[in-house]
């Protein structure tokens, strides 16, 4: 148990201070930690864990600078997990939860029912421009990361990113639209 | 997306992390919250005529140290507050003593005089504007550190938010010390505390529903 807090914080300071490679390390071993974490938290439904896994790594990366390096750093990562299972439960006791990507596949296969292309139109419109470029480029035109990257000008892995937030974005929206 | 991939994805975007970066950023929304009210305060209200002489005198200093005071104990809780799990327990007794301090001062300066010299000093010349000239000025900061809070992990919203908002309210009330010409303690602790501690409550109450990430 402190060895592992040991080892896992090593890591976060290092990754803190740029080291790549030790960050990802850190990242491979808190996604085994927090998928147990979050299974047996879920027994209800296990298709949320995956997403759950991601937007605590996500968070856990994109607000990183708030852990302080004299505390313990087990407790502030599984402290940010429990955050996004609180925040999870919150959203479910209201609304139905949505599986990831589906929609935006969904509304875009070429399908008869003319009113999805244009909701979905209407849905991207509703994003930044480069974040809705890279939707198309990538869930309708079918381009690869790379591709759609190149097109944007940014590298792959930002692209990627990018890519994750925007399909966050949009299954918030289509959540707020599900229950009006 | 698989999660190994967007595992590799962040870990390419990977940049250095400075250590006090928190501390960093709320200094720089202090500095920025600071200016703004100050414009204001310039623009709106003007300075005290007789401010090159007021600063050589005790109440002046005593003023602005309260509120100083009071800004420093937001900017600590805040900086707590805003990682999961902080705990901004010792900051709220820091602001406490602060207050408890500056209060009882004035309560005992106050038993000193006559009930008619009391009421005087509660009113001053500016009573009725003082606190809600505070919150005025507080505003720009207070938005610009609920907009940090929401980029930073604050697991406790309504106390993050409250801490923003004594963090600044201190400031403002600092910077509104510039124009009011008040000296009793009395008249501080009770218009100078309620606007601070006002801007606390709408920070709290503002936080509670925004600070969610």
């Amino acid at each position: 148990m402190t060895d592992t807090e040991a080892r896992l914080k090593a890591l976060m300071l290092r990754g803190l201070d740029g080291d790549a490679a030790a960050y990802h390390v850190l990242l491979s071993l808190l996604n085994g930690r927090l998928r147990v974490y979050f299974a047996r938290r879920m027994g209800d439904a296990p298709g949320d864990v995956e997403d759950l896994v991601q937007e605590t790594l996500m968070a856990v990366h994109t607000r990183r600078a708030t852990y302080d390096r004299a505390q313990p750093f087990t407790a502030w990562a599984f402290a940010v997990a429990r955050y996004k299972l609180i925040d999870h439960w919150r959203r479910r006791r209201v609304r139905m939860a949505v599986p990831l990507d589906d929609y935006v596949e969904v509304l875009a296969s070429t399908d008869p029912e003319p009113g999805a292309a244009m909701d979905l139109d209407r849905l991207l419109d509703t994003l930044p421009a480069r974040q809705s470029a890279l939707v198309r480029d990538v869930k309708i035109e079918g381009l690869s990361l790379a591709e759609a990257g190149a097109r944007a000008g940014v590298s792959e892995g930002a692209a990627k990113v990018a890519l994750h937030r925007a399909l966050k974005t949009l299954t918030e929206r289509m959540r707020g639209r599900a229950d009006r | 997306m698989r999660t190994d991939e967007l595992i590799d994805a962040l870990a390419a975007e990977l940049r250095p992390v400075r250590g006090g970066a928190i501390q960093r950023r709320f200094a720089a929304v202090a500095a920025a919250g600071a200016l703004a009210a100050l414009v204001i305060l310039l623009v709106w209200l003007g300075v005290r005529p007789d401010l090159d002489a007021a600063a050589g005198g005790r109440m002046f200093w005593m003023k602005a140290s309260y509120t100083f005071a009071l800004a420093l104990a937001g900017f600590w809780a805040s900086e707590r507050l805003a990682r999961p799990a902080g705990s901004g327990r010792k900051a709220l007794i820091f602001g406490l003593a602060v207050l408890a301090l500056f209060g009882g001062v004035a309560v005992v300066k106050a038993l000193g005089v006559s009930p008619l010299e009391r009421l005087l000093m509660l009113k001053g010349q500016s009573w009725s504007r003082c606190t809600l000239n505070i919150l005025l000025l507080s505003l720009p900061m207070l938005g610009l550190s609920l907009w940090m809070l929401r980029r930073l992990a604050p697991t406790r919203p309504t106390a993050a938010g409250f801490a923003a908002g004594v963090f600044s309210g201190g400031v403002a009330a600092t910077i509104y010390g510039l124009h009011c010409a008040e000296t009793a303690m009395a008249f501080v602790g009770v218009w100078y505390t309620l606007g601070v501690l006002g801007c606390g409550v709408i920070g709290a109450a503002i936080g509670r529903w925004a600070l969610r990430w």
